[in-house]
């Protein structure tokens, strides 16, 4: 495919340059790579098209907001749930909507970490390895799943079942470490538990996660972040368990030891009795 | 001090985050009592309760309400006469940070409670929630919470029969830390890249579509209710004067019961630390950030710093989100300070060169000095980079970056010496033959 999705050249170069120059820290995808993969693109067979009810949710999208740009980036996570990445067709579909140019909308596209450059695979995995969970075992449990998946960040194993990403904080650093599934939280885990849970996703289970719904794929979760939650398991899903021990210690502790705010009217700064 | 849950205090309710458990312990009367007093004086109780801001600034958050401006009667042009916008900061992501998604999973009403009172206060009849992308399962309770809110009538056309309307849009980020910073997350919520904007113009003249914009993080949102309906005075029963109230303290890392402890703005690490069971059994406190990555690393010295705004920064750091990462003597700073730098260098904007350049240039010189591959004059380099990077880049996310790296340098510098005196880390001999073996290898 020729037609250049965001296009790499011209006013937005610095935009992919940017991008890569901080990727190369920690990846191994270069500026090269990453203009290669949006001029080039090679839509795999098995990619569904965007339809007429893609434009219509699109639209549905635009309406939420005073002005249609700010629907953007809820817009990329839907045509992300058709195609499993967002697409040259994509970021076109955005833009026609948008009345903006593909340019444009690669540009903030490309910017986001949540949006994905080639297909992703049905699971993404993601270990966050910052300071904290690193120090816990994440780096441990990242390396792990490197090698019990073959495939390094940001990459995809061969049968197009798993996304392997390490991760930056994911703001659950009281049960570190921790490991996402499409971003349902599995926590506190360990080298174990989390190469037993990718043994039994690919044995077709779905483990329920700590805190979050019942494992759904990527593309019914990049629909779900886009606004559009599937009704038949909406109720579930915002039921499912969204609280553990980290969350509950401190109040647990206060009723243990009978400790609350001062009462209405009280004046005096509450302090324990010595 | 004794643990106060305010915030918190619902978290352990049965179906905590449903509108029927919220109306059975308080919720929505707040607003009830809010839509019977006059906007400015909503925002005078919100002033006197010198509530200062909890996404890490610690602004207080009735001037910032104050500066919106209003227009005069017969008023035609100018800023006041715009529409006015509430957007919450829900793109929590510093790293240590982690109050912002129980909240939201747990006690969605409480911020939406809070979102209504204070989008009255300052006559905006928009809020968006800037939910982070990845956060789906407080996204998806958020949602559902939004929804109830409507339908029971507290958002709509007509807000509890008053006359007021108010809709509520919940947006999800993409993925980038950086939409964490105000302007950036204002750029973000309007289609483009997020990267932060100059200031001034600040927000609250030329926020969202250039129009009046308040932006508030989940937790000062939460704290309104309570403030709203037990008055200024209870609030400031707790806590320091000037940093009142409480704070849902997260500890976590080596501590031996990590969580969230809410207790008064001022307690100490010492304090905490007796809650949360201590240390590592066998070790000692090393060193800790009192409020993120981003704020300078504390050490065993700081245990009696009182943890409010005031109290941290006058012993040289920042009070940032109550985020307390715990680290022991068996915890290399270098290593724990080199994952920090790549984040930074992961999460730069791009828009300054200070930051975009630097934090990669200190990846590197990090990573050689773990391996202890570097030399002494690379150390005094760091601090060169970072004096290029502090108050030379473009928003504060460039000056949080040098936070870690001049602050260790500053309490262990003796560590960074000993990797080059070593050729590796001193705590951990068997990672740095492997890291060696992969430098070889490249």
């Amino acid at each position: 495919m020729t037609e250049g999705g965001a296009g790499g050249s011209g006013g937005s170069g610095a935009a992919y340059g940017r991008d890569g120059t901080a990727r190369a820290v920690s990846t191994p995808v270069g500026i090269g790579d990453l203009g290669a993969s949006l001029t080039e693109e090679i839509v795999p067979d098995d990619v569904p098209p965007l339809t007429e009810q893609t434009r219509r949710e699109a639209r549905e999208i635009i309406a939420r907001y005073p002005l249609p740009r700010s629907a953007l980036l809820p817009m990329l996570h839907l045509v992300q749930s058709v195609q499993g990445y967002v697409s040259s067709a994509g970021v076109a579909l955005c833009a026609e909507e948008l009345n903006l140019t593909k340019a444009e909308v690669g540009a903030v596209m490309t910017f986001y970490t949540m949006f994905k450059r080639r297909p992703a695979g049905e699971y993404l995995i993601s270990v966050c390895t910052n300071t904290l969970c690193g120090f816990l075992g994440g780096e441990e449990i990242y390396a792990a799943l490197q090698e019990q998946l073959g495939v390094g960040h940001d990459q995809t194993t061969s049968d197009g079942r798993f996304t392997l990403e390490h991760a930056e904080c994911l703001a659950a650093c009281d049960y570190a470490p921790v490991v996402t599934v499409n971003y349902e939280f599995f926590d506190q885990e360990t080298v174990q538990t989390s190469t037993a849970l990718i043994e039994d996703l690919r044995a077709g289970r779905r483990p329920d996660p700590t805190r979050g719904a019942p494992l759904c794929s990527f593309r019914e979760m990049s629909r779900e972040i886009a606004g559009f939650a599937a009704p038949e398991r909406a109720a579930a899903a915002v039921a499912a368990p969204g609280i553990g021990t980290p969350t509950l210690v401190g109040l647990r502790l206060a009723a243990e030891r009978g400790e609350a705010p001062p009462a209405v009217g009280a004046s005096a700064p509450a302090r324990k009795d010595a | 001090m004794p643990l106060t849950p305010v915030l918190s205090r619902r978290w352990n309710d049965s179906e905590s985050w449903t509108l029927a458990a919220y109306e059975r312990s308080d919720g929505y009367r707040a607003l009830h009592k809010a839509l019977s007093m006059e906007p400015d004086a909503i925002t005078a109780v919100i002033k006197d309760s010198n509530l200062r801001g909890r996404g890490g600034a610690g602004f207080p958050t009735g001037m910032k309400w104050g500066f919106i401006p209003q227009s005069k009667p017969g008023e035609t042009t100018g800023p006041g006469v715009k529409p006015k916008y509430l957007v919450v900061n829900a793109d929590e992501g510093e790293p240590g940070t982690c109050r912002d998604l129980p909240q939201m999973m747990n006690d969605p009403h409480s911020m939406i409670e809070g979102i209504i009172i204070a989008s009255f206060a300052i006559k905006a009849n928009l809020a968006v929630i800037y939910i982070r992308g990845e956060a789906v399962h407080a996204m998806r309770r958020v949602r559902a919470a939004v929804d109830e809110a409507y339908a029971a009538g507290y958002l709509g056309k007509n807000v509890m029969l008053s006359g007021y309307a108010l809709d509520v849009v919940v947006h999800p980020g993409a993925g980038a830390y950086i939409c964490g910073e105000e302007t950036a997350l204002l750029d973000s919520l309007e289609g483009f890249r997020g990267q932060p904007r100059l200031k001034p113009p600040f927000p609250a003249i030329s926020g969202l579509y250039g129009s009046p914009t308040v932006v508030n993080n989940v937790g000062t949102l939460a704290s309104v209710p309570p403030i709203i309906l037990n008055g200024a005075d209870w609030w400031k029963a707790m806590g320091p004067e000037k940093s009142p109230g409480t704070s849902v303290f997260s500890l976590t890392g080596r501590v031996a019961r990590p969580g969230q402890y809410e207790a008064p703005m001022g307690t100490t690490l010492r304090e905490l630390l007796e809650m949360c069971g201590g240390v590592r059994a066998g070790h000692q406190l090393k060193f800790w950030t009192p409020g993120g990555s981003s704020t300078p690393l504390f050490t065993d010295e700081h245990l009696d710093v009182p943890l409010d705004f005031d109290g941290v920064a006058a012993a040289g750091s920042m009070n940032g989100t109550s985020a307390l990462m715990i680290f022991d003597d068996g915890d290399c700073v270098v290593r724990a300070v080199g994952r920090w730098i790549k984040f930074y260098a992961h999460e730069s904007c791009g828009k300054c060169t200070p930051c975009r350049e630097g934090n990669p240039w200190m990846v590197q010189i990090l990573d050689r000095i773990e391996r202890g591959q570097a030399t002494e004059d690379e150390v005094d380099q760091l601090l060169d980079i970072c004096d290029n990077i502090l108050g030379r880049s473009f928003c504060a996310f460039g000056d949080g970056a040098t936070s870690p790296v001049i602050s260790s340098i500053q309490y262990f510098r003796q560590e960074y010496l000993d990797h080059l005196a070593l050729g590796g880390c001193p705590l951990d001999p068997a990672r740095t033959r492997k890291a060696e073996l992969a430098g070889t290898r490249s």
